[in-house]
C-alpha cells in the first residue's frame, strides 16, 4: 500500500511538473532571468504547490499518518554551512540548464541525451556529497 | 503570458497535492533530490522500496502523458560539458543543503521552516547571479 500511494504520488508530481512547465528548462531559467526578460510563471507554481500543503501540515497537529508512523519532525532553526554552500552550489547549478532533481527525472524518457546525462551527473555529485559534508562538519581547522 | 500562469498555478496545486498526500498517508517529504540520494548513498536503504515506488512514478506517469501528447519542450542546451558541471553541481549542492525545490521549496516554506526559507532564497539568489553572469559573459542564454 506505501509503494502504491508513493508511486501514485510520484505520477501526481511528474504531472504537476509538465502541465506547469516546469520540465521546460527555458521556463526556469526565465524565472531566475531578473534582469532580463522575467518569466513569473514559477512563483505561480510554488504559490500554488505551497497551499495545499500549508493546509496538509495544519491537519498533521495532534493527528499520525493515515499508514501509521510519525509524521517527520521539524530539522530545527540551525543554519549551517552546509546548508548555505549547498543552496549555493545547488543554485548554480539549477540556473546553469534549468533544471532541478525533480523534473530532470519527470523528462528523463523524452528529454533526450541530455536529460539522461545530466541525471547521471547528479547521481555522481550525490555519490561524492557525504565525502564534502564530512570536511564541512569537521570545520576549517581539519582543512 | 497569463495563461502560463494558470497552467503554473494547476500544475503547482498538482505538485503540492501529490506532496500533501506523501505526508498525509505516508508521513513523508515529498523531496525530489532527499529521495533520490537515499538510494544512491545507501542511507535510505531501509525504505528503498517506496523511494523506487515514487521515482518510478515521477519518471513513468509524466513520460506516458509527454509521449501521448506527441512529445514536451525542454529547451535544454546541447552543451554536455555545461550539463554535466550543471548536473553535479546539483547532485552535490542538494544533497549538503538536505533538500532542493521541492523539499526546501514547497515542504519547508509552508511550514514556515527556517532552513527551507533561507535555502530557497539563497538558491534562487545564486541561480539570479549565475543567470546574470552568463548573459554578461556569453551575452545570452
Amino acid at each position: 500500500m506505501r509503494k502504491l500511494v508513493s508511486f501514485l504520488v510520484g505520477g501526481i508530481f511528474g504531472t504537476g511538473l509538465l502541465l506547469s512547465g516546469m520540465t521546460d528548462t527555458a521556463k526556469v531559467q526565465g524565472f531566475l532571468d531578473f534582469f532580463g526578460d522575467w518569466d513569473v510563471t514559477l512563483a505561480f507554481v510554488m504559490g500554488g504547490a505551497i497551499l495545499p500543503m500549508a493546509l496538509a501540515w495544519r491537519w498533521t497537529i495532534g493527528r499520525r499518518p493515515v499508514l501509521g508512523g510519525q509524521f517527520p519532525v521539524q530539522s530545527g532553526t540551525q543554519l549551517d554551512t552546509k546548508l548555505v554552500t549547498g543552496s549555493v552550489l545547488f543554485g548554480m547549478g539549477w540556473a546553469l540548464v534549468g533544471l532541478c532533481p525533480g523534473p530532470a527525472m519527470a523528462s528523463l524518457f523524452w528529454g533526450g541525451l541530455g536529460g539522461i546525462v545530466f541525471v547521471a551527473a547528479m547521481i555522481a555529485g550525490m555519490l561524492v556529497a557525504p565525502a564534502i559534508a564530512k570536511r564541512l562538519d569537521a570545520g576549517p581547522a581539519a582543512r | 503570458m497569463p495563461i502560463d500562469w494558470i497552467m503554473g498555478l494547476i500544475g503547482g496545486l498538482l505538485i503540492g497535492g501529490a506532496a500533501a498526500l506523501f505526508l498525509l498517508v505516508n508521513g513523508r517529504i515529498m523531496g525530489a533530490s532527499g529521495l533520490l540520494g537515499g538510494l544512491v548513498d545507501g542511507s535510505g536503504r531501509s525504505d528503498a522500496g517506496e523511494r523506487l515506488a515514487m521515482i518510478a512514478g515521477l519518471i513513468v506517469v509524466p513520460g506516458v502523458i509527454a509521449l501521448a501528447m506527441g512529445g514536451a519542450q525542454t529547451h535544454l542546451t546541447s552543451n554536455m560539458w555545461l550539463i554535466v558541471v550543471a548536473g553535479v553541481l546539483v547532485g552535490i549542492g542538494t544533497r549538503l543543503a538536505n533538500g532542493c525545490t521541492s523539499g526546501h521549496g514547497v515542504c519547508g516554506i509552508s511550514r514556515l521552516s527556517l532552513r527551507g526559507i533561507i535555502a530557497t532564497l539563497i538558491y534562487i539568489g545564486a541561480g539570479a547571479v549565475t543567470i546574470a553572469a552568463l548573459r554578461s559573459i556569453v551575452g545570452g542564454l
